[in-house]
């Protein structure tokens, strides 16, 4: 008698186990984003901080995601009041410069945030080599499906979402994603895709 | 002693799985109440609520957009008026947050698949709960009556 419910309780109990043990392996704040593997939303947003020769753009001047069709687009979203912005901006910088001669274009888009606090804050980080646009009352942050900041979008050149990266990005994670999407000159039109994570 | 406590934690757990759905819709009742421009705007800040009620905040902690003060929420509740004016409907508005976020910003996932389980297992759980308790009470009650 004893054995029977030992073994009701047991299969009673195993499913439960099991369904939090699958539970403690996932993160919850992890949430997968439906957006790598498809078409970038478009957008068109006015530059408020030029960046540095040889990216710079005049203020004022509108950036548009279909502008930058064959090349590699690196998107990041950040904001002044974004700490951990200041662990990444560097890196964004120095890799932006890295590959100046190649198809890739490096873009800022400020989430959340005054302009006048954007430039204030590139000025104290030292500069910034690309260019930062600004984007109005959040619809292009909206478009991208954004959490927070900073997070960075890597698009192919076929204006794909290749990676979308939650939180500061390193310059490891950045020249793979790439150097894995950048057209490779010597095989003409060959475009190598990396695995979607 | 030892049925009483079994009887007890499960007559708990009954009435968590009863008051969850309560609350929920609480959440809902609670909704802060929009501001009205104009009589003719009453309409769709109704709809904006109403579709904005059922939109999770992407950086709150269990939230809808109608509810959190937050600055994205209400740049997305801005979104859902916008596109209800332009003439969208709520479900092709859904759809395009769900397009942007995932199942995930639904506050009440799509009853389909793996997600009709979400909707079930409390009515398994109660309905369960309930039996255990009428079993329980039954049998604890036989010998008392023969006393």
């Amino acid at each position: 008698m004893n054995w029977k419910r030992a073994i009701v309780a047991m299969f009673a109990a195993v499913p439960l186990i099991a369904l939090f043990a699958y539970g403690f392996t996932r993160d919850p704040r992890d949430i997968p984003s439906p957006l790598p593997g498809h078409d970038a939303p478009a957008f068109a947003l006015a530059v408020f901080a030029p960046g540095e020769p040889p990216f710079t753009r005049p203020v004022g001047d509108t950036i548009r995601l279909r502008d930058l069709a064959g090349k590699v687009t690196v998107v990041n979203f950040w904001a002044s009041w974004c700490l951990a912005c200041r662990d990444e901006h560097v890196t964004l910088s120095e890799t932006a410069r890295q590959y100046a001669g190649r198809p890739t274009q490096f873009v800022g888009v400020l989430y959340n945030d005054r302009p006048a606090a954007g430039l204030r804050w590139i000025a104290d980080m030292g500069g910034q080599s690309y260019p930062s646009v600004a984007d109005d009352r959040s619809r292009t942050a909206i478009d991208f499906g954004l959490f927070g900041v900073p997070e960075t979008f890597i698009i192919d050149p076929t204006g794909r979402i290749a990676y979308k990266h939650i939180g500061p990005i390193s310059a490891s994670v950045l020249r793979h994603w790439i150097d894995s999407l950048v057209p490779i000159p010597a095989a003409g039109d060959t475009v190598r895709q990396p695995s979607v994570r | 002693m030892r049925h009483r406590v079994i009887a007890a934690a499960t007559v708990i757990v009954a009435v968590l799985c009863a008051a969850g759905p309560a609350r929920a819709q609480d959440t809902g009742a609670r909704s802060r109440p929009s501001v009205v421009a104009t009589p003719a705007d009453s309409t769709l800040e109704a709809r904006t609520t109403a579709v904005a009620s059922a939109l999770r905040c992407p950086v709150c902690q269990g939230e809808s957009i109608q509810d959190s003060p937050a600055q994205l929420a209400q740049d997305m509740r801005a979104v859902v008026r916008d596109q209800l004016r332009a003439g969208k409907t709520p479900d092709e508005i859904r759809a395009y947050f769900v397009s942007k976020y995932g199942e995930w910003i639904l506050l009440e996932p799509a009853m389909r698949g793996l997600n009709i389980l979400l909707y079930a297992f409390p009515v398994i759980l109660v309905v369960g709960g309930l039996a255990l308790v009428v079993f329980l009470v039954r049998r604890w009650s036989k010998p008392e009556a023969n006393t």
